[in-house]
């Protein structure tokens, strides 16, 4: 097996190689095209011989490589998990590199909840590849038949005697370069015997004794640290700078490139210093502000006229609105840039480091060969950090002073510069027969997105369609896109649609669903939060919603408290998840958890506040997230289906909360919330 | 200026006025403290002072000289996890980690005045820390776990 690659330009050192068969990437174009992330998107082949996947060193240790990226959905444990069970080897053996432009294969990046249904079965295939080359090799070493051997314990061993070598040993003797995945020997998942399992994180020890550097800690000699001047508001332009006095200050260099002006010092409090001593001016831009969004959008929408009624027994038109919301990752962006002979390298948080180092390549006007990106796991990115910018401008002053940078965003500039989850409107048209059968579904969202926009539901006559409207705030990814707003949308709707029918919710989306893997989900919740024997009042509320999108399937109960003053406190959760074998449950159920209170978030308070092009609520003190007070008690039932392929689970169970909160306080109140976060209308007890 | 971090004494020239947590991370090589927030409002940056948990971000480091700075890196005994780092490992008590150290701080501070916590109480305790991952549950089931072991050793080492 050949030594780690380091060189930089690893795509010809695989057309070197030669031979291989190559694969296409078979990441669904239509999905990514909703991603967000700049820089050449183009896909490039996987490669398929083992050696580019696994490396095998003789002392047994593994060192599996994937450009995937680790924000906390917990993939380093997973895909660990799945190259153990190939390998039949301890999870401690194995290393994973990833995300390391020069030493991983190229991905796309770490989104649309891919890795587990593509990256999984990827590096199974290499690993079981791997470990059936290594029976082939134990055989024609000791000229036995090859089905007397196995691998069991980092082993190759005989079952008839206790004749065995290791996989280190092994390894060794095999020219991996001309090894090609095989698709016939995964283990399938009824036969995993560590995937399945609730492995801890691998890395679990360097995070809680604080070891793990992220990005924000890397440190370089001779290191500066960088601050950036920004604009007082978006789309300003320039006018004249002074930047004398800043660049008087000893350990200081200012880096200047057109509307790009930067400052290095040689600690970070001197940074500040000189950016405060920069006089600019600029020329504003009149800019959409929060209050006149919904008008900007309905005057931007081509609103499509109704289509007319069918006369069934009940119609019933409404519409929703969703709120621009930040991703809020603790960690900002955050890269360290150097440049040495020639070459760039950049330590960064993204869900993208080869789209990014697609951007530094752009932005420096330098080859891609010569561009490096490492992703440390990151302080998390919730789809919020597939763009490059930090690591550009990092990059550029770098170049400009002479000296590895680092630049942190602070918070303010990761709350204003970084993109958000669109807003938008919903507009909803339906009809039902008076027995609560589903005639006609019009479904209209304007700017915030196409995700997750087709009904589950049975009906015969539907439109559903996205109108793309320029976003009036710098809009980009956020864990599962626009579902969450279709699915607030939709699922409220249903709940409306349940009253005038004079139907139990529950009962009326069963009427009106056949997916099987839905309803099963959707029931399973309900049962075990007691939905039949729940007792609305006007001061308690309970609501359920289901979804379906990215292969995972929700069902979400809630329970909430209605106080004096319309304050308002989520009590209990119940969410039924199911998306195929499931690899890890523990992990599985950290995320799930995750997301919902994520979404709680979405759904009761978050929204960004923006007028004149600012972000007015740019702050952790004036932008607020879910902290402990506001989770509920949280009950999961995960449905592990071994027969159906695992799909990701980071970004879909967080689409059955908002809907779920939203008719549970129409069940106590009969007032029916349409927008999103529910606040103000209500307050937070 | 002279510090006691993690036990050992630290002398350094710097700006009196410079936040604790940039001292901490830029001049003593000590990452484990986290920006988040430069308000004192998410509590990556927490790192214990006599005891008690603070705010390193908007904690002036003049303010805290002489004094006894523990930083996530010095609070597990040698090689041997404290008990509230090892029970955030049994309890996944974490996602991407970001805030984590700041979680156990604020914990082993609580711990320290409040030997065995409620639920609510631990909740209000850590209210002005984020996880942003939303493990917040899993961490107050971690904080209960540790809490018998915590006051175990308090009683062994009762300085410690």
């Amino acid at each position: 097996m050949p030594e780690v690659i380091t060189n930089l330009d690893r795509r010809a050192f695989l057309q070197s190689l030669g031979g291989g068969l190559l694969v296409l990437f078979t990441y669904d174009g239509a999905a990514s095209a909703q991603e967000s992330g700049g820089g050449r998107r183009r896909r490039e082949e996987l490669p398929e011989t083992v050696d580019t996947w696994l490396h095998i060193a003789p002392n047994g240790a593994i060192t599996t490589f994937t450009g995937k990226v680790e924000v906390g959905q917990n993939i380093r444990t997973s895909l660990t998990q799945a190259v153990a069970d190939e390998l039949r080897c301890k999870p401690e053996s194995i290393q994973m590199v990833m995300g390391d432009t020069a030493r991983t294969p190229w991905d796309m990046g770490t989104f649309g909840s891919r890795t587990t249904p593509t990256m999984a079965p990827e590096l199974r295939k290499m690993a079981s590849t791997a470990r059936e080359a290594l029976i082939d090799e134990a055989a024609k070493l000791w000229n036995m038949d090859r089905g007397r051997l196995q691998a069991s314990e980092g082993c190759i061993c005989d079952k008839n005697s206790s004749k065995k070598a290791t996989l280190g040993e092994l390894a060794g003797k095999i020219n991996w370069v001309q090894i090609t995945g095989r698709s016939d020997c995964a283990t399938p998942p009824e036969r995993w015997s560590v995937a399945g399992t609730s492995l801890p994180k691998v890395n679990a020890e360097e995070i809680v004794n604080g070891k793990h550097k992220y990005a924000s800690d890397h440190k370089l000699p001779g290191m500066r640290y960088g601050r950036v001047l920004r604009p007082p508001s978006f789309g300003a332009k320039l006018i004249s700078a002074d930047t004398n006095a800043a660049a008087k200050m000893a350990g200081v260099h200012v880096a200047r490139d057109g509307d790009f002006i930067a400052v290095a010092a040689t600690d970070e409090q001197k940074a500040q210093s000189a950016l405060s001593l920069i006089n600019a001016k600029w020329e504003e831009k009149k800019q959409v502000s929060a209050n006149e969004l919904w008008s900007y959008i309905r005057s931007n929408g081509n609103a499509e006229k109704p289509k007319p009624l069918t006369g069934a027994a009940h119609s019933l038109a409404t519409s929703y609105t969703i709120a621009y919301i930040a991703h809020t990752p603790l960690e900002p962006r955050a890269a360290v840039a150097e440049f040495r002979d020639g070459n760039l390298t950049v330590w960064t948080g993204t869900q993208r480091p080869f789209g990014v180092r697609s951007e530094l390549a752009e932005a420096l006007q330098m080859d891609e060969k010569n561009v490096r990106v490492l992703m440390p796991d990151t302080g998390s990115a919730y789809g919020g950090k597939h763009s490059g910018e930090c690591a550009v401008e990092a990059a550029r002053i770098a170049k400009a002073v002479g000296k590895p940078v680092k630049l942190i965003w602070t918070r303010e500039e990761e709350f204003t510069w970084a993109y958000f989850r669109p807003a938008g409107i919903v507009d909803v048209r339906s009809e039902i027969d008076r027995d609560g059968t589903l005639r006609k579904w019009e479904f209209h969202n304007y700017l915030s997105g196409g995700s997750g926009i087709r009904t589950p539901y049975e009906v015969p006559d539907k439109q559903e369609q996205f109108h793309e409207i320029d976003s009036p705030l710098r809009e980009g990814s956020y864990r599962g896109l626009a579902s969450t707003a279709n699915n607030f949308a939709r699922e409220s709707h249903m709940d409306e649609l349940a009253a005038a029918a004079r139907m139990d919710p529950l009962e009326f989306r069963l009427k009106n669903l056949k997916n099987d893997r839905l309803r099963a989900v959707l029931k399973v919740a309900a049962d075990r939060f007691g939905w039949h024997e729940r007792k609305p009042s006007a001061t308690r509320g309970f609501g359920l919603s289901c979804g379906v999108e990215k292969g995972g399937y929700v069902g979400c109960c809630a329970e909430i408290a209605l106080g004096p003053g319309k304050q308002l406190r989520v009590e209990r959760v119940v969410e039924a998840w199911e998306c195929g074998a499931v690899v890890n449950p523990e992990h599985l159920k950290n995320q799930v958890e995750g997301a919902i209170v994520m979404g709680l978030g979405g759904a009761l308070f978050e929204a960004i506040d923006f007028a004149g092009g600012k972000i007015l609520n740019s702050r952790l003190s004036k932008y607020r997230v879910p902290r402990f007070s506001d989770v509920p008690k949280i009950e999961l039932i995960l449905i592990d289906r071994k027969d159906i392929p695992s799909a990701g689970a980071g970004e879909t169970p967080i689409i059955g909360i908002a809907p779920a909160i939203a008719n549970a306080i129409f069940s106590a109140t009969g007032k029916r919330i349409r927008s999103m976060p529910i606040l103000p209308s209500f307050q937070m007890i | 200026m002279k510090l006691v971090v993690n036990g050992r004494p630290v002398h350094i020239e710097t700006d009196a006025k410079r936040p604790l947590l940039w001292v901490l991370r830029n001049e003593l090589d000590l990452t484990g403290a986290k920006y988040g927030c430069g308000e004192g409002q998410c509590g990556a940056c927490t790192v214990l002072i006599d005891g008690a948990a603070h705010r390193s971000c908007i904690t002036p480091v003049g303010s805290v000289a002489g004094r006894e700075i523990t930083t996530i890196e010095g609070l597990s005994d040698g090689e041997r996890l404290h008990p509230l780092q090892s029970a955030f490992i049994e309890y996944d008590a974490m996602q991407c980690g970001y805030c984590t150290p700041g979680m156990i701080l604020e914990s082993a501070a609580l711990l320290r005045k409040n030997p065995m916590p409620s639920e609510t109480e631990i909740k209000q305790h850590l209210e002005g820390n984020i996880c942003r991952c939303g493990t917040y549950n899993r961490i107050v089931a971690a904080v209960q776990k540790a809490a018998p072991s915590v006051a175990a050793e308090a009683r062994v080492k009762p300085h410690a």
